[in-house]
C-alpha cells in the first residue's frame, strides 16, 4: 500500500491504484485546479494550472527532499512517499500567473456566455486569480464560428487546453478538430469541408472547461444556475448511458453525461444528448379519453380507472403488450395486474427498434443498435410471469387467429412504432387500452386512450444491454393530463398512496432470481445483475 | 592555442569539398572502415564516453551517456534522428558543415548509428537550407553507391538507411521531441517527459537525437581517439562536481557588428574577446562593442565588460547567461538600442512559441506587446518589472513549461533589463515623459505592428 503526503496530510492508496497528483489530492479533499487534464484523455500537461511542488519522503529517515522546480500534478504519479505541496506561495503565484495569462486576451463576456456559472476560468479566477488586471486594456474581440451542426466556437474564449482536439482524436477517432496557427495566434478549427459532425460531437462542449465551445441547441436558452440537474438514464439505446437531465420548471434544457465507469465513462452520443425533443412535443397526448360511437370523449382519470378496472376484471382472456420503454418496475406491475385477472394472460414484448448495427468508437464508446432502454429488463419480467417471452411480430400473427377480451398496449416510443396495418390486427379485441405518447393508429383505435409518460418523467430502473440495472427518479413531471405508467398500474393494483418504484423493485428482487442483486440499494452507477452471487444457482 | 589545427573545417578549403572524391582523398571514411572492421558498437560508445564529447545542439548533454540510456535489450528498431533544424538565431555552423563537408557529417552519422545499433536514421533538415539539402542528398546517394550506406555496409554485416527529411519551417522543430512529432507528420508540439526519446521516441521506439556538429565530432574521435579529443578544451571545474568539462574542437559562429563575421573553429573555451578580435577582426567601423549574445539569442546577453567570458559549457552561466548554447556569438556595437534588441528577441520567441504551454504562449506574446508599446513611446517603468516577472517565471528551469524555448525567451529579457536597466529607463522616460510613472493599466496599442 502506498502512502502519499498532500499538504502534510497522509492518504493511503489501495494496492495497484494508479493516481496522479490531481486525483490523489482530490482524495484528501484538496483541489488542484486543472484545465488540460481530463481522466478520459491523454495527458499533455500544457495548461500548467496544476503546478505544484513535489518531493519524496525517505522511507528510513522520514526526511523529505523537495524538487526545486514546480511540476504539473497531472503528470506526476502519486507513488509511495510522494509529497505534494499545493498551498505554498510558489504554487499560489504560479496559479495566479496562469490565470492572468489566460485572461490577457479573453473577452470576459461572461454576462452573455452560456458557461458562466460552471466555467473553470471563472471559478479558478475567483479562487486563485489576482484581483486587478495588470495588462493593457483593449476592446476585446469576440469571434464565433460554427464547427459543425451541434457545436459552435467562441474563438476568443478558448484557453487552448486541447481537450476537444484530443477527444476527437482519441475517443471519437474522427480527428475533425485541430489547432491552427501558432503561439498566441492559435485557434481551434476544422479543416474546410470537414465539419465536426461525428455522433459524439456534443461531448466536446462538456469537455471545454470554458465557454469556448457552445452547444448550438442550448445556446442562450437558459442560465445554468436556474437549472436543476437530475440523475437519469438515457432511453435512446440499450447502452443505458448515465445522464444528467438539466431542467427548470419541468422544461428540459439539456442533457449531459453523468460519469459512470461501468457504462459510458464520461461520454454520451448526440442521439442521446438531443433525444429528448419529443418530450416537449406539442402533439403529445395529454387527455385521457374513451372512444364512443360519437367519437372520443375526455374522461377524468379517477372514474376512468374505476371503470377500466371493473370491465377488465369481468373479462376472461387478456393480453398485454409490454413496451421495452417501461421500467422494470412498471413492466412488473403491468404483468402482475393482467395476470391477477387472467392467470394465462398473454404477455408480449413490444417492438424492439433496431438500427443497422452497433457503432463502436476507438475510445471504447459504443452506440447500440437496439434503440430502446429496457428490452432485457422487460424480457426477464415477462419470462418470469409467462415462462417465455413472446415477441411483437409473433403476437400480431396470433391476433389473426385468436380473440382476446381485452388487450392492453403500452407504448412510450418517441417515434412512429407501428403502422395502421398492425393496429388493424387489434380490432378483434373487445376492449383495447392503449397508453402512449402520441396519437398513433393504435391509440386512435383504442377504447381507452391513455396519455403516458416519456422517459424523463419515469421513475424506476432499466437494465442495459450488458445486464446492468440502473435506478433513477423522475426529472420532470409529465404534462398535465398524462399519467406515468407506474402510477396508473399502482392504482389499478389498489396500492395505497403514490407509486413507489423502490418498493416495487424490492418485490421484483425478491420474486425474480435474475434481479436479486437489486435487493440492496442500487448505487448511482447501477448494479450488474450478471454477477449476483446467487444468480444461476437456485 | 596557437598551435591548434582545425579538424572540423580542415576539408572545407579543398576544391569540391562536398564530394565523396574530395572527402576520401583527404582520408575520409577511413575511421568508418576501421571501426566496422575492428570495433564493436559498445566500443564506440565507450570511446565517445571517454572523450567527454558533449552535445553541440545547445544543451551540452554528454553524448556517450545519452547513448547508454537506450534500453539494453530491445526487440525492434532503434531510430537515430540527426538534428539539422538549426534555427537558433545567430547559428550557422551546421549549415556550413552540411554545405561544405556533408560526408564528414554522414561518416559521423553512420558511426553514431553503428554505436547505437540504429539501422534507420532520419536526417531532419531545416527547410530553409536548399543548398545543404541538395548536397546532403547527393552525398547520401554517393554513400549508397560506394557501399557506405545500405545493407551490409563494407561487408561488415551492419546495415543502415538514411532518410533526408525536410523540416516544417519552425524553430520548435529543432527541439528534440518537437522534431520527433514533426517527423511523424504531426504538429511540432514538444512532448512531455518522461518518457525520454531514448526510451520512447520516434514512432514510439527508442530514439537518439543528436546535433550535426556532435556527430561530426564523433568521426574525429573515432579517427584520433578520446585522448586527442580531451587534449583541448576546458577540464571540469573542481568546485562543481556536476561539471564534466568541455572538450574538443568547436565551431563558433560569429556575426553582428564585427569586421569579419563567419564560422571559425577553435578549441572549446575560447574567450569571447578573442573570438571577436583575433577571428572577427574586431568591432566594425572602429566602433566599440556594447554587448554580445554568447551562444544564440536564447542564452541571453553579455555586456562588453564581460567579454572575458570563455565559450565553454560552464562559463556563460557565471555571467548570468543561460549557457553556451550553440556558441553563436552575435556582437552588438555601441549604436544598438537595447530596447530594439529586446523587442526583436521578444518578437522572435512570440512568433516561434509552439503555443502549447500557457506561460510560454501568453508570456512571450505579452512581453512583445509591452515592447511594442514601449517603442511606440508609451512605455512605463512598471513594464520593466512586469517583463522581469515574465522572464523569471517562464521556462523549464522554474518548471512552468514543457520545453526550453521559453527559457530561451526568458534569458534575453532578464539579461537585457538587469544588465541595461538604466538604458531602458532613460528610453521610457524620454519617450513618454508624461506617462512613464503610470502604474495603472493603460490602453493597448490599437494594433501591434509585430506578428
Ligand atoms: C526551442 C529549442 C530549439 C532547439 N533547436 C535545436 C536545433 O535547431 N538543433 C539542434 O541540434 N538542437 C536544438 N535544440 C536542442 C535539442 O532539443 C537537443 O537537445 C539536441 O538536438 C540534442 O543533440 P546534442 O545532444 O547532440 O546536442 C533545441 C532545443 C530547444 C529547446
Ligand atoms: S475550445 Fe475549449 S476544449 Fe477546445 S481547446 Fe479551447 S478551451 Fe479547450
Ligand atoms: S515552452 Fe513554449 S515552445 Fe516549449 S512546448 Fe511550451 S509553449 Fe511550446
Ligand atoms: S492540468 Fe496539469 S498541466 Fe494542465
Amino acid at each position: 500500500m502506498a502512502t502519499v503526503i498532500i499538504d502534510g496530510q497522509e492518504i493511503q492508496l489501495a494496492e495497484g491504484e494508479r493516481l496522479n497528483g490531481v486525483q490523489a489530492a482530490a482524495r484528501a479533499g484538496i483541489e488542484i485546479p486543472h484545465y488540460c487534464w481530463h481522466p478520459g484523455l491523454s495527458v499533455v500537461a500544457s495548461c500548467r494550472m496544476c503546478l505544484v511542488e513535489v518531493g519524496r519522503r525517505d522511507d528510513k529517515t522520514g526526511k523529505i527532499a523537495m524538487q526545486p522546480k514546480l511540476v504539473p500534478a497531472c503528470q506526476t504519479p502519486a507513488t509511495d512517499g510522494t509529497v505534494f505541496v499545493t498551498n505554498s506561495k510558489k504554487v499560489a503565484d504560479a496559479r495566479a500567473m496562469v490565470e492572468e495569462d489566460l485572461l490577457l486576451r479573453h473577452p470576459v463576456d461572461c454576462p452573455i456566455c452560456d458557461k458562466a456559472g460552471e466555467c473553470l476560468l471563472q471559478d479558478y479566477h475567483f479562487r486563485y486569480g489576482q484581483e486587478t488586471r495588470r495588462a493593457d486594456i483593449k476592446p476585446f474581440t469576440s469571434r464565433r464560428r460554427e464547427l459543425g451542426p451541434a457545436v459552435t466556437l467562441f474563438v476568443d474564449r478558448c484557453v487552448m487546453c486541447s481537450r476537444c482536439v484530443r477527444f476527437c482524436r482519441e475517443v471519437a477517432g474522427t480527428s475533425e478538430l485541430m489547432v491552427a496557427n501558432r503561439g498566441a495566434h492559435e485557434e481551434i478549427d476544422v479543416f474546410p469541408g470537414f465539419p465536426l459532425a461525428n455522433k459524439l460531437s456534443g461531448n466536446v462542449v462538456d469537455l471545454c472547461p470554458v465557454g469556448a465551445l457552445g452547444d448550438r441547441d442550448f445556446l442562450y436558452q437558459q442560465r445554468v444556475w436556474f437549472m436543476k440537474g437530475h440523475s437519469h438514464v438515457c432511453a435512446n439505446c440499450s447502452a443505458g448511458c448515465s445522464i444528467r437531465i438539466d431542467e427548470n420548471q419541468d422544461q428540459i434544457y439539456r442533457i449531459k453525461p453523468r460519469e459512470n465507469p461501468q457504462v459510458n465513462r464520461w461520454w454520451i452520443c448526440d442521439e442521446g444528448r438531443y433525444g429528448w425533443k419529443h418530450v416537449h412535443d406539442p402533439n403529445r397526448c395529454v387527455t385521457a379519453q374513451k372512444r364512443q360511437a360519437a367519437g372520443a370523449a375526455p374522461m377524468e382519470w379517477s372514474p376512468l380507472i374505476a371503470e377500466l378496472d371493473t370491465r377488465l376484471r369481468r373479462s376472461r382472456r387478456l393480453a398485454a403488450v409490454v413496451s421495452p420503454h417501461l421500467t422494470v418496475e412498471e413492466a412488473y406491475l403491468l404483468c402482475r395486474y393482467v395476470r391477477e385477472i387472467d392467470a394465462e394472460a398473454a404477455l408480449v414484448l413490444g417492438p424492439v427498434p433496431q438500427s443497422d448495427g452497433d457503432e463502436k468508437y476507438p475510445g471504447g464508446f459504443t452506440i447500440r443498435a437496439e434503440k430502446c432502454p429496457n428490452r432485457r429488463g422487460v424480457e426477464q419480467i415477462i419470462t418470469h410471469f409467462a415462462g417465455e417471452c413472446a415477441g411483437w411480430e409473433h403476437f400480431l400473427e396470433r391476433l389473426t387467429k385468436e380473440r382476446f377480451d381485452a388487450v392492453w398496449v403500452s407504448g412510450g416510443y418517441c417515434s412512429q412504432w407501428h403502422d395502421a396495418a398492425a393496429a388493424d390486427r387489434f380490432s378483434s379485441a373487445d376492449i383495447l387500452i392503449v397508453q402512449d405518447l402520441f396519437a398513433l393508429p393504435l391509440m386512435r383505435r383504442a377504447d381507452y386512450q391513455l396519455p403516458g409518460a416519456a422517459y424523463p418523467e419515469r421513475d424506476g430502473s432499466y437494465v442495459n444491454h450488458a445486464g446492468r440495472l440502473q435506478s433513477f427518479g423522475w426529472a420532470i413531471r409529465p404534462p398535465a393530463g398524462a399519467m406515468v405508467e407506474g402510477q396508473l398500474y399502482w392504482r389499478l393494483l389498489k396500492r395505497p398512496g403514490l407509486y413507489q418504484s423502490r418498493a416495487v423493485l424490492d418485490e421484483v428482487a425478491r420474486d425474480i432470481l435474475y434481479f436479486r442483486a437489486a435487493a440492496e440499494p442500487v448505487p448511482e452507477t447501477g448494479v450488474d445483475l450478471n454477477c449476483t452471487p446467487a444468480a444461476g444457482a437456485p | 592555442m596557437a598551435d591548434f589545427e582545425p579538424v572540423l573545417m580542415a576539408n572545407m578549403q579543398r576544391e569540391d569539398s562536398h564530394t565523396l572524391a574530395a572527402y576520401e582523398k583527404a582520408g575520409g571514411y577511413a575511421a568508418l572502415k576501421r571501426a566496422l572492421r575492428e570495433m564493436q558498437p559498445k566500443g564506440v560508445v565507450d570511446l565517445v564516453k571517454r572523450s567527454g564529447l558533449r552535445g553541440r545542439g545547445g544543451a551540452g548533454f554528454p553524448t556517450g551517456l545519452k547513448w547508454t540510456f537506450l534500453p539494453q535489450e530491445t526487440r525492434g528498431p532503434v531510430y537515430f534522428c540527426l538534428n539539422a533544424d538549426e534555427s537558433e538565431p545567430g547559428t550557422f555552423n551546421n549549415r556550413v558543415l552540411m554545405e561544405q563537408d556533408p560526408h564528414q557529417v554522414l561518416e559521423g552519422l553512420i558511426l553514431s548509428c553503428f554505436a547505437t545499433c540504429a539501422t534507420t536514421a532520419y536526417f531532419y533538415m531545416r527547410y530553409e537550407f536548399p543548398l545543404a539539402w541538395r548536397r546532403v542528398q547527393a552525398a547520401i546517394d554517393e554513400c549508397y553507391s560506394a557501399g557506405y550506406l545500405g545493407s551490409n555496409i563494407l561487408g561488415s554485416g551492419y546495415s543502415l538507411n538514411v532518410y533526408l527529411h525536410r523540416g516544417a519551417g519552425a524553430y520548435i522543430c529543432g527541439e528534440e521531441t518537437g522534431l520527433i512529432e514533426s517527423l511523424e507528420g504531426k504538429r511540432a508540439w514538444p512532448r512531455i517527459k518522461p518518457p525520454f526519446p531514448a526510451v520512447e521516441g520516434a514512432f514510439r521506439r527508442p530514439t537518439v537525437v543528436n546535433n550535426v556538429e556532435t556527430v561530426a565530432c564523433v568521426t574525429h574521435i573515432v579517427a584520433r581517439g578520446a585522448e586527442w579529443f580531451r587534449s583541448m578544451g576546458v577540464p571540469p571545474d573542481p568546485a562543481d562536481p556536476r561539471d564534466p568539462g568541455s572538450f574538443g574542437p568547436k565551431l563558433y559562429c560569429l556575426s553582428g557588428h564585427v569586421e569579419r563575421p563567419g564560422c571559425y573553429e577553435a578549441p572549446m573555451g575560447l574567450p569571447v574577446r578573442e573570438l571577436i578580435d583575433r577571428f572577427g577582426g574586431g568591432i566594425w567601423k572602429g566602433r566599440r562593442a556594447k554587448a554580445a549574445i554568447p551562444g544564440g539569442i536564447s542564452m541571453g546577453l553579455l555586456r562588453a565588460d564581460e567579454f572575458d567570458c570563455r565559450l565553454d559549457f560552464a562559463s556563460p552561466a557565471r555571467y548570468g547567461c543561460l549557457g553556451l548554447g550553440t556558441a553563436a556569438v552575435v556582437v552588438l556595437d555601441e549604436t544598438v538600442s537595447m530596447v530594439d534588441f529586446l523587442h526583436n528577441s521578444c518578437r522572435f520567441f512570440a512568433h516561434e512559441s509552439c503555443g502549447q504551454c500557457t506561460p510560454c504562449r501568453e508570456g512571450t506574446a505579452w512581453s512583445l506587446r509591452m515592447l511594442d508599446r514601449i517603442r511606440a513611446g508609451r512605455g512605463r517603468w512598471k513594464d520593466l518589472d512586469l517583463l522581469l516577472e515574465i522572464g523569471d517565471s517562464i521556462g523549464i528551469i522554474p518548471g512552468s513549461t514543457i520545453c526550453g524555448l521559453s527559457d530561451g525567451a526568458a534569458w534575453p529579457i532578464k539579461n537585457a533589463i538587469r544588465k541595461f536597466r538604466a538604458e531602458f529607463e532613460d528610453y521610457i522616460r524620454q519617450s513618454n515623459p508624461q506617462g512613464y510613472l503610470e502604474t495603472a493599466p493603460v490602453a493597448a496599442l490599437d494594433s501591434t505592428g509585430s506578428h
